[in-house]
């Protein structure tokens, strides 16, 4: 056993000063509750209470199709909708040997880099509204709408498309796509020296995040901390370098990696991040088969192999993983789904104690917490 | 001023006949107007339809125009509880809780195919409160999973032609007990 997990154990005491953020608090970003044990202003422990929005879905699951479940897994991170739903389609096109068409394959990487794009755009608006810079939300929500704009013009929706299901696509893209791909990664190219203007070198900023909130790789590894939150503590461990799915080894892109571990490493790695996509998403609308397929042949009602399946992805948040036992019917008898955010979550009262209670918020804040994910 | 001297005395003359119901109509229609204007929404956001509440108060769609202008975070200073997400069981106290503490008056609006009925988690789940109406009163429904802004803009325009049809004596809890 790793010593940060041996010294997470919090010993109550009753005469505890302690205070709850939360589940209604502006910074928590949804309804996650921490109760947070005070000396003045310093933080002496968090504990984080879950269960606000559980909404049973992996027990829905169970009632539902394969092609059906696709549209509750939207739900669960819904700022990272399409890599979520192509999750539980790659894990049944993996498990029934289907071989999704070329063209396929690349759409689905754009979308996925444009979902993360998006998806760091909120963070990087509602990060800088945490620490009370509020033009952050601004220009991000206004950049964030270009990318909307081409997916409401593809799938005739903002946030929830539902747009990936197994074997395919639902339907095809517009004509528009890839021209409207370009024309984004031309503007956003041109906007990003202005966030790095306004936010990345701003002397408060920094102040409130470098030194703050040191996550080590060990806590990394024994937290199980993905995604940019573990990158920034220097634990490589991008689904797509480690094990690529779709068109990733295909595509040359270089996985950021901080190793610092603290908020501003965290925050330095999804800006880097935000570059790398748009790098892939040149080299996905150059190689882009042309054509009309978008999906394979595929019955309505999918059933599985009696077995058990599992299928990893990376999500803007982390490693998403889905595991399945089939009983050889059309529904699965058990669905279970790691959600990054859950992991992520569980490192607050390591980072967060002996700083003050502000510190929390910018912790909190750093690691990108969709609580939704983590309740499911 | 003397009588004599007022220029438009006919106005006065009709309020002296009507005795002060005019007078008062016209304060109750400026405090209808006043208030139908300057809704401030809590910041309560469960789940997906959250983002788009924050979008609809970004640059693109920008409801400040139509006098929702900030975001509160107590209910104590907010006007509308916007219920942007699904609700379960385990939330409900602090929701119900989070509208008493708001001041009168104050209006409900359910965002979201969840917040409406339940929507998708409306079947085969044990934790999802269907509909928001189970636990507070609402004033106005807005379809959609999730709806979009233009859609929250139309709900909201939607409150605003309640709040001016409306009795000011007549609020959201008053209602209630009247039911």
């Amino acid at each position: 056993m790793s010593k940060d997990v041996v010294t997470n154990i919090i010993l109550r005491d009753d005469e505890d000063y302690i205070i709850n953020m939360g589940p209604q608090h502006p910074s928590t970003h949804g309804v996650l509750r921490l109760e947070v044990c005070l000396n003045g202003e310093t933080v002496k422990y968090v504990v984080p209470h879950i269960g606000y929005i559980h909404r049973g879905i992996e027990k829905m699951c169970e009632y539902d199709t394969y092609k059906q479940i696709i549209h509750l897994t939207d739900r669960m991170d819904y700022l990272s909708a399409h890599m979520n739903n192509e999750a539980v389609s790659l894990l049944v096109e993996n498990a029934l040997g289907i071989e999704v068409p070329e063209r396929v394959k690349y759409i689905r990487a754009a979308l996925n880099e444009l979902n993360r794009i998006a998806s760091h755009h909120l963070w990087w608006s509602a990060f800088g509204m945490d620490l009370g810079a509020l033009t952050t939300f601004f220009y991000g929500l206004r950049d964030r709408e270009k990318i909307l704009d081409i997916f409401d013009e593809s799938f005739g929706s903002r946030l929830l498309h539902s747009f990936v299901t197994p074997g395919g696509l639902m339907h095809d893209v517009h004509p528009n796509f890839r021209k409207n791909i370009m024309e984004f990664v031309k503007y956003f190219r041109k906007k990003l020296p202005e966030y790095k203007k306004l936010l990345t070198d701003n002397i408060i900023f920094q102040n409130r995040t470098k030194g703050i909130g040191v996550m080590t790789k060990e806590t990394a590894i024994a937290f199980g901390v993905t995604g940019p939150s573990g990158r920034g503590s220097g634990f490589s461990c991008d689904v797509r370098k480690i094990a690529p799915y779709g068109i990733y080894d295909q595509l040359e892109f270089n996985e950021v990696l901080y190793t610092n571990g603290d908020s501003f490493d965290r925050y330095m790695v999804r800006m880097d991040e935000m570059v790398e996509s748009m790098n892939l998403l040149e080299q996905i609308v150059d190689k882009m088969p042309e054509g009309t397929e978008f999906t394979a042949k595929m019955k309505p009602i999918v059933k599985l192999p009696e077995g058990e399946y599992f299928q990893r992805v990376e999500t803007a948040r982390g490693e998403l993983d889905v595991f399945v036992v089939s009983d050889g019917k059309k529904h699965p008898y058990r669905m279970r789904f790691r959600s990054p955010n859950f992991s992520n979550m569980f490192t607050l009262n390591i980072l967060g104690r002996g700083l003050k209670i502000a510190d929390l918020v910018a912790i909190s804040g750093s690691l990108d917490l969709v609580i939704p994910d983590i309740d499911r | 001023m003397k009588n004599e001297d007022f220029k438009d005395n006919q106005t006065l003359e009709d309020l002296k006949e009507l005795g002060d119901s005019v007078f008062l109509t016209t304060v109750k229609d400026l405090l209808k107007w006043g208030r139908s204007n300057s809704i401030w929404p809590l910041t309560f956001a469960t789940s997906c339809c959250g983002i788009e509440m924050m979008a609809a108060g970004a640059p693109r769609f920008d409801f400040a125009r139509f006098g929702v202008e900030v975001y509160r975070a107590t209910p104590r200073q907010a006007d509308v509880i916007v219920v942007a997400g699904t609700i379960v069981r385990k939330m409900v106290p602090v929701l119900k809780r989070l509208y008493d503490q708001m001041a009168e008056p104050k209006y409900v609006i359910a965002m979201g195919a969840c917040a409406v009925s339940g929507g998708p988690f409306m079947y085969n789940t044990y934790s999802v409160v269907r509909g928001v109406d189970h636990v507070i009163p609402v004033d106005v429904y807005i379809p959609g999973c999730p709806p979009r802004p233009e859609a929250l803009l139309y709900g909201i325009m939607q409150l605003q032609r309640k709040i001016k049809a409306e009795a000011p004596a007549l609020r959201t809890s008053e209602k209630n007990n009247k039911k």
